[in-house]
């Protein structure tokens, strides 16, 4: 049984929801970011998402965009990314999810990704721009020793959801709205409705809710409803606000126990803690 | 080279995925593949109506001014002593360029289709007119997103798309030309894509686009080629044009992929291809993923795509057209590229004997069929696609001068 799938299990039985959190890899530098995951792992964060920097991440909003620039600017790529992996196993067994747009998977070589994600200690792969209609390039070279996260939309219709959901494995991913990563306006309701439906076809595998999941109140209202709440830009709009600040890891991880204290009790505790 | 199928004809495809060989298919976020799955639908049942066909014939005869001419270029050709040069007058159709075409045709699309906006991306600004200029002939709302780059380089055709009712959304992000012009374009869909059209401009793209913008331009190549039978009685020996996303180039090659005939496709080198700042896609770049499509991109080894450059900002492109990756791999195209200076030669030269200014984006397939038509004998004959006219280039042109 992979990792994923334990920590969901144990989340279960713990009856906890996972926060799945999301950091461009290497932003705003390969040491910060390290020591942000460091951070984040330790204080709530469930399920870790890595993102791999890409030049034209069309999916994403100006938070990630930017953060993606940065990235690439310090130096970032997969190798270095899958480097992080193997820095973040010395110190913490969360899973990890590389999560990429699918050029920079080509240009590495989608097979030896595969090993050296393995071997670095990843759990599994996101890839935001590869559609069932395409993704049998990739996971036929694949072996199930990755889990292939894969993206149900609001747009996408029933039919579609029943066979996205028998080719994912790990988790399948709800995206809350039409509309690009950091966008606002999260409509809880909608969203529960579409999850139900989601659920109901595919079977145990747990579902995961993300985008403009921006505030400890969003977080446990998703809680509530789905299996993982999926927290990107937020972290990133926290870490941009404190570049150059030295205890920015510290806040990112005391923001990452705030979201995980806040799906627990059903909202945000009294100030006080914070 | 790739592996050619015997029983399929280059000309049939892409098959049902949206595949060319390798290339082309549906590289784009959950979101918005119900929208290309719709769209797929849509265009395959409409555009089979003889109804819409009729309806958009009719357009282009009498809003866009086709058929456009076939001139043979007289003074031209001698000038070259070779080949005879027909330069195919797309600068001739309503807006200014081959655009229309496709604009016409996605914007009465969408309007069986029930849609009421349009969005478009454009690089020099011609697909961005000719989108606006569709929207105001259908009175539909229409935004423009443009790079702050191609603006300040584009303004005329800036005042116009304001002028015909179209809203310019500049983008800042990137190297603020064509390719983050498409990739706003395509974030502002993934948030509107339940009632907004994407008026894709050039043969990019998630399927189904690189196979309808191929269609409806394919109509400069139909006519072409009853033109030439016309006036030569004979297949032409040798079609050029130019490729950025390569739209024109598709239109113009399209029919005649079964014919005996040379195509060449002419990429923008920019400052020269060993200096690294260049538009030419297929001659330098290498198989990857942009913008919802396999195909050959400008990239470094990381999988970042490249800033790409030249003087023309509709070839200032770092990808190209599935097809056009599929055509080079099979060989059944030949793909050259020419820098600033000789596209600069050739506006001045086409300008100064016939009385014809051609587009920066043209000049490259105008210069690129110089060479050609001069290793040929005299009784061959060359058809250049003159995609566009170059009264938006005027500006560039003088500034380059001043230097």
């Amino acid at each position: 049984m992979g990792r994923i799938r334990e920590t969901f299990d144990k989340l279960r039985q713990r009856g906890e929801k996972a926060l799945v959190g999301f950091i461009t890899a290497g932003d705003p530098d390969f040491s910060t970011s390290l020591e942000i995951t460091r951070q984040m792992c330790l204080r709530g964060v469930d399920l870790l998402e890595l993102g791999v920097p890409f030049s034209d991440p069309t999916a994403d909003g100006p938070v990630i965009q930017r953060s993606s620039a940065r990235a690439i600017e310090a130096g970032m790529n997969m190798k270095r990314v899958l480097e992080m992996v193997g820095a973040i196993r010395e110190f913490s067994s969360t899973p990890i999810i590389i999560f990429s747009y699918y050029n920079p998977i080509l240009a590495y070589g989608a097979e030896k990704l595969y090993k050296d994600a393995i071997a670095a200690g990843a759990d599994g792969a996101l890839v935001v721009d590869l559609p069932p209609e395409e993704s049998d390039e990739l996971t036929d070279l694949w072996e199930g020793g990755l889990d292939f996260i894969r993206l149900v939309a609001p747009t996408t219709p029933p039919d579609r959801m029943a066979r996205i959901a028998a080719g994912a494995s790990g988790f399948i991913y709800l995206v809350s709205m039409t509309g690009i990563t950091g966008s606002g306006g999260l409509k809880s309701e909608e969203t529960a409705l579409v999850a139900r439906d989601l659920k109901k076809c595919c079977g145990d595998l747990p579902v995961c809710v993300g985008f403009g999941v921006s505030t400890p109140e969003d977080a446990a209202r998703v809680a509530r409803f789905a299996d993982g709440v999926v927290v990107g830009s937020a972290f990133e709009r926290l870490m941009e606000s404190g570049l150059q600040d030295k205890n920015i890891a510290e806040k990112v991880g005391e923001f990452a126990s705030r979201l995980k204290n806040a799906m627990q009790t059903g909202g945000e505790r009294p100030a006080g803690n914070v | 080279m790739k592996e050619i199928s015997n029983q399929t004809k280059t000309s049939s495809l892409p098959d049902a995925a949206g595949h060319f060989g390798p290339y082309g298919g549906r590289y784009v976020a959950e979101t918005l593949m119900p929208a290309v799955i719709e769209l797929e639908r849509a265009y395959n049942t409409i555009s089979a109506e003889p109804s819409f066909q009729a309806e958009l014939e009719l357009l282009l005869k009498n809003y866009a001014g086709r058929p456009t001419p076939l001139f043979f270029a007289a003074r031209l050709s001698a000038k070259v002593g070779g080949a005879k040069i027909y330069l195919k007058r797309e600068d001739l159709a309503h807006t200014g360029a081959h655009k229309i075409n496709n604009t016409l045709g996605q914007a009465l699309l969408a309007r069986w289709m029930g849609k009421t906006k349009v969005i478009a991306e454009t690089g020099a600004g011609q697909h961005g007119v000719a989108t606006a200029t569709a929207a105001a002939l259908f009175g539909m709302e229409c935004k423009i997103f443009m790079g702050i780059e191609d603006i300040s380089r584009q303004a005329p055709n800036v005042q116009r798309m304001k002028l015909l009712g179209a809203e310019v959304v500049p983008v800042d992000s990137g190297t603020g030309t064509l390719k983050d012009a498409m990739n706003e374009a395509m974030r502002y869909w993934v948030g509107s894509v339940r009632d907004t059209f994407y008026v894709i401009g050039s043969v990019a793209g998630p399927h189904p686009y690189p196979a309808m913008v191929r269609d409806f331009q394919r109509v400069i190549g139909d006519e072409a080629k009853t033109q030439i039978m016309e006036a030569e009685g004979a297949m032409p020996d040798l079609l050029v044009a130019c490729v950025g996303g390569g739209s024109n180039a598709m239109g113009l090659f399209y029919p005649f992929l079964e014919e005996r005939c040379a195509m060449v496709g002419v990429e923008a080198a920019g400052c020269g291809i060993d200096t690294g700042k260049h538009a030419a896609t297929l001659g330098a770049g290498s198989v990857g993923v942009l913008h919802g499509s396999k195909s050959y991109v400008l990239q470094d080894e990381n999988g970042q795509i490249n800033e790409a450059h030249s003087i023309s900002a509709g070839l200032d492109y770092p990808g190209v057209g599935p097809e056009h990756s599929w055509l080079k791999d099979s060989g059944r195209v030949r793909y050259e590229s020419v820098v600033d200076e000789e596209a600069l030669d050739a506006f001045h030269l086409l300008s100064a004997v016939e009385g014809i200014i051609p587009a920066l984006e043209s000049s490259h397939a105008v210069a690129r069929a110089l060479v050609e038509a001069a290793r040929m004998p005299a009784g061959k004959t060359v058809v250049v696609n003159l995609s566009g006219r170059g009264d938006k280039d005027l500006g560039i042109v003088e500034k380059l001068k001043a230097r």
